[in-house]
């Protein structure tokens, strides 16, 4: 059923933007592709993501795209977004999304989980929690975690910018330690958090630190992040993001930071658990990575 | 535990016979039963073909919670497991009615305000779900005793505030709850209030149906609102979300949606009204010149200071009001007609049927009334106190 809903009735063909129109002719559904979806598809096939309004340059929403191409099956996935820029741009995106409040991505997402999981048993629905370091690992750390500990099969991805963007640059739990923000006006005072490392304590399968300057790894780790989410238990992916706003960067700077920063503070940083490393071997004989 | 695979066009997943509330709530044979207001809330739910329930332990409502649970492994409950605290328990039931379950939590006192952002979110969402809150203050001082100040915090929420007065009140109004909660021009969250302790823990003799029948399920496709499930279109999709302008079109956006929020709350009047025999419930002597306007435990101690000033051949009557939102305005106007005194006896410090009852009758009735007598933290409110109030306001002969 549900990649019929992206088809468009006869009758509103000819008033319907073209936009839409593309989406059903053009975008890439897993249950239209023999191979595994991926960023690839980028230049030539219809995003699921429209025109988005983020600032001139943001690595936010090159990420976004990335994330989005990847997917395994986009036609069955809900994406649970929070507070922040990150919502500025969920209302473009194609898919069932939900902005509920700041910080309960994950309750919501754990709940929407559960009842498609009951309501659905012979359809596999994927839910990914997208939100931003704030939501994450500040006023939402407790959902997060907890959400980790009862083992739901979600997949959550922070864009870690390392601030609080949305609100005008405020320091966030995951802003390194010295940096002068607002609110912290003679710099932060203690570490960033180490969220990939919590993820892995709390009971993810698959954690991963990185940046989003490489987009074939960033599409990669998604797609492995669903899958051993869908079969396995939680994973988590903090990507960073930068806010060149705020850092006080050009549009054309931000994938340069992010460069810098592979090498940094998102130096890769990769966990699996045994048994999604075991899954894993068997999804890419399957054809399915 | 059961599969949905297991429901048919005649019996839901746990095997019982589908009927509609009609039949389920009035129609059914039934049979006398011996029970606090937890247990029974178990037994609405068994008959509820309720697919998800979250909870969190809080005195005094823990023990309706952990049965819904048992309902749960005994196959009729969907899905069911314990939150962290209250605010991520209101979020996952948030994610459950969303994704189209029929869904019930339980909270109390603290838990309802360290939830508190989410329940106009539930309203503002428009999901269909079920929040059986048993009242018992806030802190500080800690107190875990009956009383109901949290109710004056839900009252601007968006969500329909129904008010059961004993246990039986709340087996019937938990299962009416959803079927109101859930009409399409509706559907709108819907809060069963009941006096912890008072109603929560008090064994009292109750009629129940039969428990191999149980509610059609919830439909979601019939929401206002598309669940979300990935199976409705439309997909949304927007080149310039109005919603994230700061302009004319997204304050008009979001103001049209809070008033249609507060307009599907009245709309549910006529159903509320068929499901609990009305929206206000009258007791004493129509012709008379004093009146009791209450909701919950503080009706049934109403109820007796009527008795004791009949007995000294005072009239009284008690208004006992059903639902808080809506408020029966119009039903309150008619049963008041030719009273002179209005006494509201509550258990919270604030009186906020008080000021309710005085926001809906200004310059509409030219009664007295008196906010009083009010109890809270756990003291009981005994027909002496009710009386002694009446008196000290009333020169009537036996005063």
């Amino acid at each position: 059923m549900a990649i019929d809903i992206y088809k468009i009735n006869p009758e509103f063909r000819d008033i319907m933007p073209k936009e839409i129109i593309d989406l059903e002719e053009n975008a890439t559904w897993a249950q239209n592709q023999s191979k595994p979806r991926g960023i690839k598809e980028l230049p030539e096939t219809k995003e699921i993501l429209e025109e988005h309004s983020l600032c001139a340059g943001c690595p936010e929403a090159a990420a976004l795209r990335y994330v989005l191409s990847a997917l395994p099956k986009p036609e069955e996935t809900i994406i649970v977004n929070s507070t922040g820029c990150t919502s500025l741009m969920f209302p473009h995106i194609a898919l069932h999304t939900v902005h509920s409040l700041f910080g309960n991505q994950n309750a919501v997402a754990s709940g929407i989980k559960r009842v498609l999981d009951w309501r659905f048993p012979d359809t596999e629905k994927d839910v990914v929690v997208l939100a931003g370091d704030g939501a994450t690992v500040d006023i939402g750390l407790d959902y997060t975690l907890q959400s980790f500990f009862r083992q739901e099969n979600i997949t959550t991805i922070c864009f870690d910018n390392e601030v609080y963007a949305n609100t005008g640059g405020q320091e966030s739990g995951m802003t390194p330690k010295g940096q002068v923000f607002k609110m912290a006006p003679t710099g932060k005072k203690f570490e960033k958090v180490k969220m990939w490392e919590l993820a892995k304590t709390s009971g993810c399968h698959y954690s991963i630190n990185m940046t989003a300057s490489a987009p074939k790894a960033v599409a990669k780790a998604v797609r492995e992040a669903i899958l051993i989410a869908r079969e396995i238990g939680p994973t988590y992916l903090n990507i960073y993001t930068p806010c060149i706003l705020e850092i006080g960067l050009s549009a054309n700077e931000g994938l340069g930071e992010m460069k810098d920063q592979d090498k940094d503070r998102f130096a890769s940083y990769k966990y699996i658990s045994p048994e999604a490393e075991e899954f894993l071997k068997k999804c890419k004989a399957e054809g399915k990575l | 535990m059961s599969t949905i695979k297991d429901m048919t066009k005649t019996h839901n997943w746990s095997g019982q016979k589908l009927v509609t509330a009609d039949h389920m709530l009035f129609d059914a044979p039934r049979e006398k039963h011996f029970m606090t207001g937890s247990e029974v809330l178990k037994e609405a739910v068994k008959r509820c073909t309720v697919d998800a329930s979250v909870s969190y332990p809080i005195t005094p409502q823990s023990e309706a919670a952990h049965l819904i649970g048992e309902l749960w492994a005994e196959g009729y409950v969907g899905t069911y497991f314990r939150g962290e605290n209250e605010f991520g328990v209101m979020s996952e039931v948030a994610g459950c009615a969303m994704a189209g379950a029929r869904t019930i939590t339980t909270t109390s006192g603290p838990g309802t305000l360290r939830a508190m952002e989410n329940f106009p979110q539930w309203s503002g969402t428009r999901i269909p779900c079920q929040l059986v809150l048993m009242a018992r203050g806030i802190n500080s001082p800690l107190t875990i005793q009956p009383d109901n100040l949290e109710v004056t915090f839900m009252l601007e929420t968006g969500c329909q505030i129904w008010y059961a007065e004993n246990v039986q009140e709340l087996f019937d109004m938990s299962i009416a709850a959803f079927v109101v909660a859930e009409k399409p021009d509706v559907h709108v969250p819907i809060v069963t209030v009941c006096d912890g302790f008072f109603v929560s823990h008090t064994r009292e003799s109750v009629m129940l149906p039969a428990d191999d029948i149980a509610l059609f399920p919830y439909e979601p496709y019939k929401s206002p609102l598309p669940p979300i499930d990935s199976e409705t279109p439309p997909g949304r999709f927007l080149r310039d979300p109005f919603v994230m302008k700061s302009n004319y079109i997204s304050y008009a956006t979001h103001a049209s949606w809070q008033f249609e929020v507060r307009s599907a709350v009245e709309r549910s009047r006529p159903y509320a009204k068929h499901f609990l025999n009305g929206l206000v419930h009258v007791t004493g002597d129509a012709d008379a010149e004093i009146a009791f306007v209450t909701c919950g435990t503080a009706s049934n101690q109403a109820k007796e200071a009527q008795r004791d000033l009949a007995k000294q051949g005072v009239k009284s009557k008690v208004i006992k009001l059903r639902t808080i939102r809506p408020f029966p305005t119009e039903e309150l106007l008619a049963e008041l007609d030719g009273v002179k005194h209005i006494f509201i006896p509550e258990f919270n410090v604030v009186g906020w049927l008080e000021k309710e009852v005085k926001e809906a009758l200004y310059k509409k009735h030219d009664a007295e009334i008196v906010g009083g007598p009010r109890v809270a933290g756990g003291m009981s409110l005994p027909s002496e106190a009710i009386l002694k109030e009446v008196f000290e306001h009333i020169n009537v002969e036996g005063a």
